[in-house]
């Protein structure tokens, strides 16, 4: 099946010279939820912006539907919705008109089934007569979304939805994007909260300095990158590693009551058998034992760190 | 051409013309009438009339001018520079709308206040003096063009404009003396020489002028001097707009 959206090295350099993005290729599949993950100012939001016309590209092109966003912009720009980082909300007009205007803007004829459908699954049809200033901080960013969502997109942007947000917030807006992927909606989400894009996200991409680190299945990133330790609470505290053990990757805690061993879970044999078994041998008695999975937190943090390095490599060759 | 979007942007600013009623459309009709009431009854007793003309009715086209240029700059400029103020310009610019269809949309709105509120003007003028229109269709059309043209100014100086003393620069600084100058409540006939032929250079009083013949087929410069005046300007304000959409001038980064 063709991608809903389809970037080829698309790149942007702003007046001042600075390159937000650089060179970056992705292909969205229709249906998914994908989350771009990176720190503050890597080029998630400027991404966004190339793809939806806020911003005029530098280079490179995009697709929706099959259709470039600048030669075809109608047919491109019908089908997203976009809710931005920024609560900009007109202050003086009401919800429900608010709401409205946006469908009329994408050209669409009223339809008030559908903007009541919308404002009651955003808890805002009590709210719908009120003007938009009288709204609290998470209910104009609800009327983003209903913005958004005004027109029946088949893709949605929602650019840092939970920043600043409550956590009753936060799980409605997880609720709705889980209910929007089953009509079918494609969802692409920027974040720097790992554990947004653990629990939401289908596929995860990583952005830093403008540059696509990676694109990948969640699952497949996690158990990539997943590196385990686990750690042994010993029955006797430990002077000093056995000459026996030298060869594990082993770290001893300062107060000796226990020993870390980090293992891939990708290798065929982890080691832990005979890693036990030799522990026996030593006369290394434990009392308890725990294994962790690295978190998403840990792989970005590893793939950010690589990226930075390489790129400090490159600057020195 | 997407008439729906358009219509879409022309009700909502609209909606803010009517819910702002008071400040949309009392005050211009107020300022008018103080200005009957300081150049029509208290000055216009000492000037009897202006190329035949009772002062009173002489200066109505002069104030409908002053007004529609004010208005319809101001309008046009708040329209599009207050989303990009909030910043709910990134629905503008992310619907599937022409640039075209969003200055339809911007500047029908303004036009449509500034002719809504010189209509009242004249109709409350009628109050004060006797009137009578010579060409009413000319005077309407030629009203409509002006309202456009100066909506389409607005449009830019709100394009432009990085602030909100930005906004009121050009109305406060260019189109106000303007317009006093350009004769609204004056013949340039009544000037010195020297000075009558400087205001030869002003565009706004061939806009006057021509509006006024309308009223009373007496004008300080040929009709059709100020048709061209006025299509001259409407054309160099589509071709701005064309130019800063072209760009993404103080729009797109």
């Amino acid at each position: 099946m063709a991608p809903i959206i389809s970037i080829r090295d698309l790149t942007k350099t702003y007046d001042g010279g600075f390159t937000a993005l650089d060179g970056v290729s992705l292909d969205i599949e229709e249906g998914e939820i994908l989350a771009l993950l990176g720190p503050n100012g890597a080029g998630k939001t400027t991404l966004i912006s190339c793809i939806c016309a806020l911003v005029s590209p530098s280079g490179g092109s995009v697709a929706v539907g099959g259709h470039d966003t600048l030669t075809d912009f109608r047919a491109a720009r019908s089908l997203i919705g976009l809710v931005p980082q920024e609560v900009s909300i007109e202050p003086f007009e009401t919800v429900e008109n608010t709401v409205k205007f946006s469908r009329g803007l994408f050209g669409l004829p009223p339809d008030p089934a559908h903007i009541e459908k919308v404002l009651r699954a955003l808890s805002l049809w009590d709210k719908r007569s009120n003007r938009n200033m009288e709204l609290s901080g998470g209910m104009k960013r609800r009327v983003l979304i209903a913005k958004a969502l005004s027109h029946e997109p088949r893709v949605l942007f929602l650019d840092e939805p939970t920043a600043g947000v409550d956590v009753a917030l936060r799980k409605d807006m997880w609720d709705l994007v889980r209910s929007l992927r089953a009509e079918g909606v494609t969802i692409i989400l920027t974040t720097h909260y790992i554990e947004e894009a653990e629990e939401m996200a289908d596929r995860i991409g990583v952005i830093d300095s403008g540059k696509l680190l990676l694109v990948e299945q969640k699952s497949v990133l996690m158990q990539k990158m997943g590196q385990k330790e686990l750690t042994l609470h010993l029955a006797a505290p430990l002077a000093d590693l056995p000459a026996a053990l030298a060869d594990y990757d082993l770290t001893r805690s300062e107060d000796g009551q226990a020993l870390t061993y980090r293992y891939d879970t990708r290798a065929q044999r982890t080691g832990i058998t005979r890693l036990l078994a030799d522990l026996a041998a030593a006369g290394i008695a434990f009392r308890d034992l725990e294994t962790r999975q690295s978190s998403l937190e840990d792989v970005f943090l590893t793939l950010v760190d690589e990226g930075a390095r390489s790129t400090t490599q490159e600057g020195a060759a | 051409m997407n008439w729906r979007s358009i219509s879409s942007i022309y009700r909502f600013e609209m909606a803010r013309t009517f819910r702002t009623l008071t400040q949309s459309i009392l005050s211009p009709v107020l300022s008018t009438v103080l200005y009957f009431v300081v150049f029509g009854s208290a000055i216009g007793g000492r000037i009897e009339t202006v190329e035949g003309i009772p002062y009173g009715a002489f200066i109505v086209p002069g104030l409908v001018m002053l007004t529609v240029l004010q208005q319809a700059v101001s309008n046009a400029s708040f329209g599009i520079y207050f989303p990009k103020f909030i910043g709910t310009i990134y629905e503008l610019l992310s619907a599937p709308l022409s640039f075209v269809e969003i200055v339809i949309g911007y500047v029908g709105a303004a036009a449509t206040k500034a002719l809504m509120i010189s209509l009242i003007i004249l109709a409350t003028s009628t109050l004060f003096v006797d009137l009578s229109i010579a060409h009413p269709f000319y005077m309407l059309g030629f009203l409509i063009l002006t309202c456009i043209s100066f909506a389409l100014l607005g449009f830019i100086i709100g394009i432009w404009a990085g602030n909100f003393e930005q906004l009121q620069l050009i109305p406060l600084l260019v189109i106000t003396p303007l317009v006093f100058l350009g004769g609204a409540f004056y013949s340039v006939d009544m000037l010195p020489p020297f000075w009558a032929a400087v205001s030869h250079f002003n565009p706004v009083l061939y806009l006057i002028s021509g509006f006024r013949w309308a009223f009373f087929e007496a004008s300080d410069v040929p009709v059709g001097a100020s048709l061209a005046a006025i299509m001259v300007f409407l054309t160099l304000c589509l071709g701005i707009i064309w130019a800063i959409f072209r760009t993404g001038w103080r729009i797109k980064p």
